[in-house]
């Protein structure tokens, strides 16, 4: 049984529940940041890159059995596992589902601060590059009734 | 040690008096803008309550009191500066828009095409850009004075780039992101030999170093009011009265105007024709009591205690074997930029929030610089007056629990 969108998002928040203090919540990210899917090597490049962060964020999306799976990278090591842990909860899902859905879990886990767009960490501009690629596969997924 | 009684004078400053995360607030980001005294604050407070009203124009009391605030201010700042007139001293909103005003204005009566302006690669976006929109417009030729790996000018080749092509040399008095002092008054020195006017950008200077015109003989100087103790959206541009006289005003509008048909207008006196609209008049007393607040404190003092935090923060990070320091300048301000190991500066940065010490990290708006020292950017820690060895201590602690989590 696959997982939806806000299944994944309470199981984020049960995992950092256990982690209080900061340290322990970095040090998590740390390590998820190394299981993140990574974007192919040939891939990290300008088309790839997503503005609007300190570090430098890379993020694909391929479409498959009308799902999107993302991959992606960064040089700073916390961006990664915050890109990682976005990448968990979004990637295999219909584009409908990624774009219906609310982010409850950040502000649970405690890391809203980190997605405030005045933190040029890029968390917003990912979040806002998964739903492009969501919308831009939806667009192309179904027939125009437009005439 | 100095008589720098700096545990005294960080009570001047309500901000510090406080914890972030559960930890005393280290504030490390001085070189992006400085914290407020009281009696800053108590002036600004004091302004709106008892005397704000609309300068110059209007023919009430208030009015009158008001302006007599402002000019006095535009004053204190000649005095600081050791100008020869307030007619020198035009108010901006910072130092971008000063550096704006006098690029735009320069440039529209004194750059053809082929002529040459010589900027170092060390400058702040804020002294690079003005300058690139002047090229574009005119058809100018920017020149760059070269660095040395401690992060020093590279006086000779600066030398060999004066011809009787150039117009003007616009440089930082003190580096934003190396911390150094530049060679000044030998930069004004060499450029007026070839009769070329020098612009200093003073942002970094102004808290730090004292920006006598006179002494330096330089015929621009631009700063903020936010980096020297005062409030935000005040800034200054200083000209030599016969630089200034030859200018056109920048921005037209009120207060700038001495008559004005539809067909015709002519500008103001100096320095009121660069100061058009409603000018921030209550942050122009607020600088003015921050450049008294530093005054009283005593500039030789402060220079002197800098120079202590200079040599024990310079020693203490490169005790840390993974610290590589970017700006070793032999005369520097306390602003240190380095990176750890392999470490990412915003993972640095980032761990540094949560234990309570402000550092600001990234290319610092010199992303020529970051190009010439092959890196994406660095971890910056600014330090005041108010700053303390202690700190330093502090960040040197927080530093090594980055590296144990990143290693």
């Amino acid at each position: 049984m696959i997982k939806t969108i806000d299944e994944i998002q309470n199981e984020v928040i049960e995992e950092f529940a256990l982690l209080t203090e900061w340290m322990d919540k970095y040090n998590y990210l740390i390590e998820l940041g190394r299981s993140i899917p990574l974007i192919d090597s040939k891939l990290k490049n300008e088309d790839h890159l997503i503005r609007g962060c300190q570090s430098r964020v890379w993020l694909e999306a391929r479409f498959e059995d009308d799902k999107i799976f993302f991959t992606g990278d960064s040089d700073a090591i916390i961006t990664k596992g915050i890109a990682a842990l976005l990448i968990r909860v979004m990637s295999g899902h219909t584009p409908e589902e990624i774009l219906n859905t609310e982010l409850f879990f950040i502000s649970e886990i405690g890391l809203k601060e980190n997605l405030s767009p005045t933190r040029s960490n890029g968390m917003t501009a990912m979040l806002r590059q998964m739903k492009y690629y969501a919308l831009a596969y939806q667009a192309k997924n179904k027939p125009n009734h437009a005439d | 040690m100095s008589d720098f009684q700096v545990t005294q004078i960080r009570k001047d400053f309500p901000v510090l008096q406080q914890e972030v995360n559960g930890k005393p607030l280290v504030y490390f980001d001085n070189g992006a803008t400085a914290q407020k005294p009281e009696v800053v604050i108590r002036c600004m407070d004091e302004l709106y309550r008892t005397q704000y009203a609309p300068i110059h124009r209007s023919v009430n009391w208030l009015s009158d009191q008001m302006t007599t605030r402002y000019e006095n201010a535009r004053e204190t700042v000649r005095k600081h500066l050791d100008a020869y007139s307030t007619n020198e001293i035009i108010f901006t909103n910072g130092t971008t828009s000063s550096i704006n005003l006098l690029a735009a204005s320069f440039g529209r009566v004194f750059i053809r095409p082929g002529d040459e302006i010589i900027l170092s690669v060390m400058e702040h976006h804020s002294n690079i850009v003005p300058w690139q929109m002047v090229r574009d417009q005119y058809g100018a030729v920017l020149k760059i004075i070269p660095i040395s790996d401690e992060g020093e000018l590279d006086m000779e080749a600066y030398e060999g780039l004066l011809n009787e092509k150039t117009r003007i040399v616009a440089v930082s008095h003190v580096s934003n992101t190396l911390g150094t002092v530049n060679p000044v008054k030998e930069i004004v020195r060499l450029a007026h030999e070839a009769d070329v006017p020098v612009l200093l950008d003073g942002a970094q200077a102004i808290p730090h170093q004292r920006a006598d015109v006179t002494d330096l003989d330089c015929d621009f100087y631009a700063f903020s009011g936010h980096k020297v103790y005062g409030p935000t959206g005040i800034g200054v541009l200083y000209g030599k009265e016969k630089w200034l006289e030859k200018l056109p005003p920048w921005q037209g509008g009120g207060e700038m105007i001495n008559r004005v048909t539809f067909e015709k207008t002519t500008f103001n006196e100096l320095p009121f024709k660069f100061e058009a609209g409603t000018m921030p008049f209550t942050e122009a007393v607020g600088l003015a009591t921050a450049l008294d607040y530093v005054n009283g404190l005593g500039l030789n003092r402060i220079i002197a205690y800098e120079e202590e935090l200079v040599d024990y923060g310079m020693r203490a990070l490169s005790a840390l074997e993974q610290v590589k320091i970017f700006g070793r300048a032999t005369q520097k301000v306390p602003v240190f930029s380095f990176l750890v190991g392999d470490i990412h500066q915003y993972d640095t940065g980032m761990v540094l929030d949560k234990l309570g010490i402000a550092v600001r990290t990234g290319s610092h708006c010199t992303m020529p610089l970051m190009d010439r020292l092959g890196i994406t950017g660095t971890v910056r820690a600014s330090l005041s007056f108010y700053n303390t060895t202690d700190e330093i201590d502090v960040l040197v602690t927080g530093l090594k629990q980055v590296i144990q989590m990143f290693s």
